[in-house]
């Protein structure tokens, strides 16, 4: 018995970890969702962070934590570097400007000699464990939970559901906006710092476009409505496609139907709140019955 | 060797900015950026080496062939998952989800199909002449690529002003409101727009293909790119500004290329998209949107 | 308190506010109206800092306000609602009132996530104080509902105590009771009046002809963009030109 537990978990636990990877960059895009603003440059985003957080531990021997929390910092500062000229603009620039973002973080990661190019960086020690990203996911889930119920959550709210009325209420948006951004840019960095430190190998093939698209699937299958929503999206579209290998290369397209079908009907994706208090119900009438 | 580049550097624009005129078409109409203007330019180009290696089409036909494929992507796109969130109030993001979901799927079906490898138009397609035109030494398959970007830009522009539906589209674009008012049947005007800007779009994509002669599934996403500077470097929704900036930006590329570093091409429509949006977001020619009360 | 001084507005060419003038004296109800389309919301939307006039300005207490972004002229003591409600949907009650709250608030980030008790006590206080603005319009029972569950004329009264959550000095009002039965207009009016009491000036867009001149001490009349009369109630309703271009035939006797 323990044996099948032993040989389960060398299989899955890779897979394991990407759902709590996976998990973290889904609260990324969702900060940003939250307020009403769409990034696609989350991706590149994981990518500086795991960069930097490798390249710390590797070259520097800078201890875990201090990586991790670099490769945080420095993608946040770019994102402060991107949004502050985009953000004031309406909501379709952020998007614009992030796509060709992932593009550029692939050509300089390229062409630098520290990151080893088209090769990749190999060989990144392996210290990422269980603890680290339940650790991290918690601090997470809690901030997102003090953030919904205080004054910024619902100022993010607000400028969501309608800029202009923010606006008037002496709410100056791109402010938040730019946080925002930047925080879920920070987010992303760590996760890739994470991911970095546990699959040994990384190369600038993993941070373009596709990925990008990936994580907004997470967030918008899952519902932008509650911290939950993306938490289940992303949970749900890492194990799945292991069941659709069989697919191969069409595989892609799921995303791309799921993220069709999500958006036509859908539109609050599958947690939202009102999930809870139809749940509630659900089991009041069941006992009822 | 300048002179050289002067060639290229017009090419390159054409595509570009008949690749751009579709893509900012669709956001003065529309209001919508579609992300799967890329899949689209990369589904002419497909459609486009079929004619040619499969059915032997001439360079008008595969033209044609291209233009049709793509139009009808861009009908489906609007019928299926575009026009639908036009019927309900959606969050603003909406339809630009849609869009980057239609992206995923073309993109990564015809990666099933045609894998990743590099194809290439026959070798003879079009015969390597050149020509000596006021000094610059112009092959012919760039004069031919020049000569059609100008020519579609120039039915388009006639389309838009000379015709009845180009008169709508315009309507349209200006208030779909008071168009509708008008008795403008707004719902096929929008559908139009995508059907012809995204024909446009697989027209860049199958002279690009010519241009370069190579044709991949990746191909959508850095023209993707480069249409986003382009437009957003000429004012979005202005159709002046999307042939400017393609200029710009074929200009920009070709020579950082010849005289700084091809390493950083890829990078370079970003350069200019960020600096563009630092100094005047309203791009060269663009008004800046206003907010309602 | 709030001056406008020969705006002019153009939307591509179309002129729609043509050097418009007019002063909202403090304390006072300022009543704007005009047929359809004349260009008052758009004089609303010029001064909250939504759109920048063609020429001319704004000022307030002195105070040149022409051009500034909204959230700065809101910090000012403006404040409005608006024509097609625009209440935060999704949000309750209670937390649209607290979002027009919003610069009452100022603990920071670091106390929201360790909960400190700075938070926790603002929190406290000024959500009895967003009931107290509830209360002023009666939606305090309804506080925990989703906006969207309201009625129209519910809807219209929770943006008033938005409004007011901003601490205005001034609170332009557009058209509020639109898609009201005249009970509930008289109701509204009475709160206005009411508000008007405690020390807010308002100025007001109303289309109601007894509305406006049954509490409005100063009125303008803006016609196809252009400010065509001014005056006391008294004035207005003996003004031909008034008569002629907005009120057509309808009857004047309020
Ligand atoms: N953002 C805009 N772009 C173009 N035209 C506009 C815009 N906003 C208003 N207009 C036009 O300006 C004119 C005045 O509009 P405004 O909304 O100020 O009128 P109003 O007096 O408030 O009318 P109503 O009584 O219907 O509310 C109208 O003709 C309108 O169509
Ligand atoms: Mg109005």
């Amino acid at each position: 018995m323990p044996e099948l537990i032993t040989s389960f978990w060398q299989t899955y636990n890779t897979l394991f970890y990407t759902v709590f990877v996976h998990g973290m960059l889904a609260l990324s895009i969702y900060i940003t969702l939250s307020c009403g603003q769409l990034s696609l440059g989350n991706a590149a985003f994981m990518g500086i962070g795991a960069y930097t957080a490798a390249l710390l531990t590797m070259k520097a021997g800078a201890p875990f934590g201090i990586s991790l929390i670099a490769g945080g910092f420095l993608p946040a500062v770019v994102a402060l570097i991107i949004g502050i000229p985009t953000l004031r603009l309406s909501g379709v620039y952020l998007a614009m400007a992030t796509l060709g973002f992932g593009e550029v973080v692939r050509v300089v990661i390229l062409n630098m000699e520290i990151t080893g190019g088209s090769l990749g960086l190999n060989g990144v020690p392996l210290k990422t464990e269980l603890w680290h990203l339940i650790l991290v996911m918690g601090i997470l889930i809690y901030f997102f939970i003090k953030l919904r119920n205080s004054r910024f959550g619902r100022i993010l709210e607000a400028i969501n559901e309608d800029e202009v009325a923010a606006s008037v209420m002496g709410i100056r948006a791109t402010y938040y906006k730019v946080w925002a951004f930047a925080i879920g840019a920070f987010i992303a960095g760590v996760a890739g710092g994470l991911n970095a430190h546990f699959t040994f190998f990384i190369s600038p093939r993993e941070y373009g476009f596709e990925p990008a698209v990936d994580i907004l699937t997470f967030a918008v299958l899952g519902g932008t409505r509650t911290l939950w929503g993306p938490l289940a999206g992303s949970t749900i579209l890492t194990i799945l496609p292991e069941l659709f290998r069989f697919l191969g290369p069409y595989r892609l397209a799921l995303n791309g139907i799921i993220l069709v079908l999500v958006v036509l009907y859908l539109p609050n994706g599958i947690v939202n709140r009102d999930t809870f208090t139809n749940l509630k119900r659900f089991f009041k009438k069941e006992e009822n019955a | 060797m300048f002179l050289q580049q002067i060639a290229n550097a017009l090419a390159l624009s054409a595509v570009y900015s008949l690749f751009a005129i579709g893509f900012t078409l669709i956001f003065g109409v529309l209001e919508v950026i579609t992300l799967a203007h890329g899949a689209v330019f990369m589904m002419g180009a497909f459609a486009g080496l079929i004619a040619v290696t499969k059915f032997n089409a001439g360079l008008a036909s595969t033209l044609l062939v291209s233009m049709i494929v793509s139009g009808l992507a861009g009908y489906l796109i609007d019928l299926i998952a575009v026009g639908p969130l036009r019927k309900r109030k959606f969050h603003h993001l909406a339809p630009m989800i849609a869009t980057i979901g239609c992206a995923t799927i073309i993109t990564s079906t015809y990666q099933g199909i045609f894998g990743a490898e590099a194809y290439r138009f026959p070798f003879d397609f079009v015969p390597s002449t050149s020509y000596d035109i006021v000094g610059i030494q112009l092959t012919l398959l760039q004069l031919i690529i020049i000569g059609i970007s100008l020519f579609l830009m120039v039915v388009l522009i006639f389309f838009l002003n000379k015709t009845r539906w180009g008169k709508a589209v315009r309507a349209v674009a200006e208030n779909p409101r008071t168009a509708a008012l008008l008795g403008i049947p707004v719902e096929q005007v929008f559908r139009l727009t995508m059907s012809i800007s995204s024909a446009f779009g697989g027209a860049a994509g199958v002279l690009t293909g010519l241009n370069f002669n190579t044709i991949h599934t990746f191909m959508g996403g850095p023209i993707l790119h480069r249409g986003i500077a382009v437009i957003i470097l000429g004012g979005m929704g202005d159709i002046r500004g999307a042939m400017a900036g393609g200029l710009i930006l074929g200009f920009s590329e070709i020579l950082s290329v010849a005289y700084i570093s091809s390493d950083f091409r890829d990078a370079i429509s970003f350069g200019l998209l960020f600096l563009i949006l630092l100094v005047r977001p309203s791009g060269i020619f663009g008004k800046v949107i206003e907010r309602k009360g | 308190m709030l001056k406008g001084e020969h705006i002019t507005k153009d939307f591509g060419g179309l002129r729609v506010l043509g050097d418009v003038s007019f002063e909202v004296k403090e304390g006072l109800i300022f009543g704007l109206i005009g047929p359809n389309g004349a260009g008052k919301t758009t004089v609303f939307n010029i001064i909250s800092g939504l759109l920048k006039p063609t020429s001319g300005r704004v000022t307030f207490d002195g105070r040149d306000i022409t051009n500034r972004p909204p959230y700065e002229i809101t910090g000012y003591g403006i404040s409005r609602t608006f024509q097609n409600i625009r209440v935060f949907r999704e949000m309750t009650l209670l937390e649209n009132v607290l979002v027009g709250m919003h610069r009452l608030f100022s603990y920071s980030a670091f106390s929201m996530f360790f909960d400190l008790p700075k938070k926790r006590s603002e929190e406290k206080d000024l959500r009895e104080k967003a009931f107290e603005i509830l209360s002023i319009v009666r939606l305090t029972e309804k506080a925990d509902l989703k906006a969207e569950s309201l009625s129209y004329g519910e809807q219209r009264k929770l943006e008033l105590a938005r409004a007011l959550a901003t601490e205005p000095k001034l609170l332009l009002i557009d058209e509020p009771a639109a898609g009201m039965n005249p009970a509930e207009t008289e109701e509204l009016m009475e709160e206005i009046v009411h508000i008007n009491g405690k020390g807010y000036t308002i100025c007001l867009i109303e289309h109601d002809m007894k509305v406006v001149m049954g509490i409005c001490s100063h009125i303008a009349v803006l016609n196809f963009g252009e400010l065509i009369a001014e005056g006391s109630p008294d004035d207005i309703k003996a003004n031909p030109e008034v008569i002629e271009a907005y009120l057509g035939k309808e009857e004047l006797s309020a």
